[in-house]
């Protein structure tokens, strides 16, 4: 019966369920975190059911929903939504890490239905700007999901959480604006006809619209800086750290889950494919950047002091290397970014979680303030030990099969780079474990650790999701890699189609 | 372009269709009604006026509706009758309506006499109104005059306040000079072209000899209307004169005000002067650029929220400007839009601020609404809201208008301006976000008492958050109908 509205419902299940929760009674703590944890459930349920549903052989955008949305006064914005390969990959993951997300902020005792509301409109936002295929739409559900973010980190956030709210919205929202520039006048070389994203992407390829060289470049670096901000690729890193330790446990989840590969799949997404010249011709100067970002954030990993910080660095170190897979432009390179992306959100997402869980016992995250934790919490020692390996990039694990794809295709494309980005393996390895031996080896240093409990049977049930997938993702990647195939394939030919004309254009020239 | 006004001139054939101002003859003989009824009513049934003034809009909103019969220029050519006329009254109608709204508690509250107020404000509505249907530059100023005098005693209305006086008062000096300077501007553009009337104008603007007196003309109107409009540099008295006013007058003059000098203006660019469209474009990209930066950079630094909005308003006639310096359809269209999406988010921001700032507006500092939004959850979300569509967040009008706008700007490749525009509106963040900083994530002051919300500013605060998300999410019917008013 709503065969055709298959990703509408996706988007309402967490709207609707926003306003369920808002008018439940504000005092009844249990209901409300039940209702916001069932609510975000059916949402993973139906984006499961979708990746069944989901046909990998085409690399076309799939369950498609086209209607008018504004049409006045020489405008045409359309809500065009549909899902191909690799969106499906982000959508699944997103509503795969919410339930966790709102099942670690149990601790959560102020204002909790405003809580659990702005973390369910949150989720509406995100999977907006993953399923949106018109730009108007994709730079509204983009700005629209700032909003909550905004007020979780604000309200809920540590001490310096105002700071970082301000930082991160104004941030995120200036990169932006200029993004909002990019999309009207890609609509007016579009003829003013529509924003529609696969149209315009279709005409270009086809040379029905055509761009000089410079306003090309102007247009790419326009929606990139927007990106950059977002992912965020070294220098345009510097509101992670504060947003990332001061945001509450679920907020970090979804930053470094979610929010973070919004940055590198709009790359995939708009840069890639509408300005491919663009992208050929800035590619090594964002490789180098990427791989400043891996080694840089990295090295200041090592050397922080709070747990959740390093792990807050350790993301710009890995999504420099997803970065400098995507501007590989090649079949293994891209898939690993891919890859890679739901590899972070399941690693990462898990270590805040476990971050949060030894914060709610000790109000503190300063490694230094722990030593020896193996002893009192073996079952907590266990999981982190487990993520953490993941994180690293361990063989059998999820975070391997992506690293080594984007190695193996960075190595096609340029063998220095892939050298020094391989380095990331050996200093993520330093990082983690040099924290992990800080903290849980050893006899146990300070006194007020020694009565630390253990994890209890929620915290167990959070964690045991996250290190399945991770085993799975690690064990049998052809469950996700083969869904994306043909439409990575389609970004690529998209770009071998751009460089061969440059090709083409080079030679006629010489003759 | 209607060129045929010499029709007229000689013609013994008496062209009075009252029809075509109803509206403006209700809301006159309701304004005096009032005047006299005030005189008779004793003081606890002072109330009932404000519902007489609302039901006096509200039958002129009807006149203009249903006698709305679109044609070429009544009155003796001084009175245009098109669908750009329909939507300004429209819109002065609608924003005059809520301040009318907000207003009956607001003067029961500080005990302002309520007659002189309505009455007042209804002949500001009618200066309005005839500026923006004006087809003849005496009759414009005319306009501006009737509304330019109410709006000069409205701002002094708190009469016992130093601030009010100071307001009303810095408003009528410096606002007559403007009008001086408007009324010189006149004379020279009718110098140089031999009419009054904007079609006859237009006409004799295309093949025009007395350039540089055309020029002069030009220029005067800027600063006249740029005076009104809040543009800088003509923006020196904003920020006193809507501190020191009460806030439904500060709602009047940033709103309504504020939209009538730029429809005026705007149709006698458009209609009479669209030959000199490189020289005013050029001088009004200026403005734009220095408006959008210095409204928005100033903003920051105010410690009183009306200040605050006062800057917000001047950084917001600067993104208005961009429409017309964009200087086609789309431009117009967009202007058209944004005024009502602005009408409609600073309205409802002043009618919390009113609500909060308490009797005698005591609390109109940005300190005074630390916590508000755990003492007063539902006025906190709708200002958030309303702050959130000021800034230009997706989802709401404010967007929805910037995205127009900006696209005109980009149509006309002013690329360089919409970068500037696109520059002030992440600087405006700033400021708006602060005030939802203090409302939700600073503990609330200790004095904070709890204010109840009238029946009336409920309302009206709902029909404004209605429109805001309504023109946010669904913005179709009502850029039509702003498509439909920028053809002219």
């Amino acid at each position: 019966m709503f065969e055709g509205n298959l990703l509408t419902i996706l988007l309402l299940i967490p709207t609707v369920g926003a306003g369920v929760v808002a008018i439940m009674p504000g005092n009844n703590q249990r209901l409300l975190r039940t209702g916001a944890l069932l609510v975000s459930l059916a949402g993973f349920v139906w984006a499961a059911l979708l990746f069944a549903w989901f046909d990998s052989s085409s690399g076309d955008m799939q369950f498609v929903e086209n209607w008018t949305w504004i049409r006045a006064g020489g405008f045409n914005v359309a809500y065009h939504v549909g899902i191909d390969g690799i969106s499906l990959l982000l959508v699944v993951l997103t509503t795969f890490l919410m339930p966790l997300a709102v099942l670690g902020s149990w601790s959560v005792a102020k204002n909790l239905k405003a809580y659990m509301v702005f973390m369910l409109l949150l989720e509406t936002g995100m999977l907006g700007v993953f399923l949106a295929l018109d730009l108007i739409l994709f730079y509204v559900f983009w700005e629209v999901m700032l909003i909550p973010m905004y007020f979780l980190i604000g309200v809920w956030g540590g001490e310096r959480r105002i700071y970082a709210a301000v930082k991160f919205f104004i941030y995120t929202m200036g990169g932006s604006l200029l993004m909002l520039a990019g999309i009207i006048t890609l609509y007016f070389h579009n003829r003013a006809e529509s924003f529609d994203l696969v149209s315009i992407a279709d005409r270009l390829a086809a040379g029905q619209i055509r761009f000089s060289p410079s306003v090309e470049h102007l247009l790419f670096l326009a929606f990139f800086l927007a990106f950059a901000i977002k992912v965020p690729l070294f220098p345009f890193h510097t509101w992670l750290p504060d947003a990332h330790v001061e945001a509450p446990t679920a907020g970090s989840v979804i930053l470094a889950g979610v929010l973070l590969k919004m940055g590198t799949y709009g790359i995939l997404r708009f840069c890639l494919p509408l300005f491919p010249q663009a992208s050929l011709s800035f590619a090594p100067y964002i490789a180098g950047l990427a791989i400043i970002g891996v080694i840089y954030g990295a090295l200041v990993a090592m050397v922080q002091p709070d747990v959740k910080k390093l792990v807050a660095y350790s993301s710009v170190s890995h999504l420099g290397l997803v970065v400098l897979g995507i501007f590989a432009f090649n079949l293994p390179a891209i898939e690993g970014a891919t890859y890679q992306m739901l590899s972070h959100g399941v690693s990462t997402g898990a270590l805040f979680l476990l971050v949060g869980m030894i914060y709610d016992r000790r109000h503190t995250r300063a490694i230094a303030d722990f030593g020896g934790l193996a002893h009192v919490m073996p079952v907590y020692s266990a999981f982190f030990m487990v993520m953490l390996l993941s994180s690293i990039g361990l063989p059998g694990l999820n975070g391997f099969v992506g690293e080594f794809l984007i190695l193996q295709g960075t190595f096609l494309q340029s063998a220095p780079q892939a050298a020094l980005a391989a380095l990331t393996m050996i200093l993520s390895a330093v990082y983690m474990l040099w924290m992990y031996q800080r903290v849980f080896l050893g006899q146990v240093t300070n006194e007020s650790n020694k009565g630390l409990l253990d994890l209890d049977r929620r915290e167990i049930a959070l964690l045991i999701p996250l290190v399945l997938v991770a085993i799975w993702m690690g064990v049998y990647s052809n469950s996700f890699i083969r869904k994306m195939d043909a439409s990575v394939q389609k970004v690529i030919e998209r770009v071998d189609a751009a460089r061969e004309s440059q090709i083409f254009r080079v030679e006629q020239r010489g003759h | 372009m209607r060129l045929g006004s010499r029709k007229y001139s000689g013609s013994n054939n008496v062209d009075i269709n009252y029809f075509s101002v109803l509206p403006e003859i209700v809301l006159s003989i309701v304004g005096m009604i009032i005047m006299f009824v005030a005189a008779v009513v004793p003081a606890p049934n002072q109330r009932s006026l404000g519902y007489l003034a609302i039901l006096g809009i509200l039958l002129a909103t009807a006149c203009a509706v249903l006698f709305y019969e679109p044609g070429s220029p009544t009155f003796f050519g001084m009175v245009y009758q098109d669908s750009f006329g329909l939507f300004c009254r429209l819109l002065f109608l609608f924003s005059s309506g809520s301040v009318a709204l907000v207003s009956i508690d607001y003067l029961e509250r500080d005990h302002l006499p309520h007659g002189e107020f309505f009455a007042l404000l209804l002949f500001a509505t009618v200066g309005m109104s005839l500026m923006a249907l004006s087809s003849d530059l005496i009759l414009t100023f005319l306009g501006l005059e009737i509304l330019s005098i109410a709006t000069y005693i409205l701002a002094g209305f708190r009469r016992d306040d130093v601030k009010s006086g100071e307001s009303a008062l810095k408003y009528f000096l410096l606002g007559s000079l403007s009008t001086a300077f408007l009324l010189y501007g006149i004379a020279f553009i009718y110098g140089a072209t031999g009419s009054l009337k904007y079609p006859a104008m237009a006409h004799a603007v295309e093949g025009a000899d007395r350039f540089v007196a055309l020029l002069l003309g030009l220029g005067l109107l800027v600063v006249g209307f740029g005076f009104k409009a809040a543009l800088v540099p003509f923006h020196i008295w904003t920020p006193d004169v809507y501190e020191g006013a009460p806030i439904p007058v500060t709602a009047h003059l940033a709103v309504s005000s504020k939209a009538a000098a730029f429809l005026a203006f705007v149709r006698i660019l458009h209609q009479v002067l669209p030959g000199l469209g490189d020289h005013w474009q050029t001088v009004l990209w200026v403005s734009a650029f220095l408006t959008m930066l210095i409204g928005n950079i100033v903003a920051l630094s105010q410690t009183n929220i009306k200040r605050m909005l006062a800057y917000s308003s001047i950084a917001h006639a600067g993104y208005l400007l961009v429409g017309i310096v964009a200087r086609n359809e789309t431009g117009v269209e967009a202007l058209l839009f944004y005024l009502g999406s602005y009408a409609l988010m600073t309205l409802g921001a002043f009618a919390v601020v009113q609500l909060i700032g308490g009797a005698g507006e005591r609390r109109v500092g940005l300190d005074d609404f630390r916590g508000v939004g755990q003492t007063h959850p539902f006025l906190a979300a709708c200002l958030t809201i309303f702050l959130l569509s000021l800034a230009g967040i997706p989802a709401t009008a404010g967007f929805m208008g910037k995205l127009f706008l900006f696209s005109a700007a980009i149509q006309a490749h002013l690329y360089w301006l919409v970068v500037i525009a696109l520059l002030a509106s992440a600087i405006g963040l700033y400021y708006y976000l602060r005030i939802i900083v203090l409302m939700y994530m600073r503990e609330p002051n200790a004095d904070g008492s709890v204010v109840q919300i009238p029946v009336p500013v409920g309302i009206a605060i709902v029909i404004m958050l209605v429109g805001t998300l309504g023109l946010g999410l669904y913005p179709g019917p009502f850029l039509q109908l702003a498509s439909e008013a920028a053809s002219f």
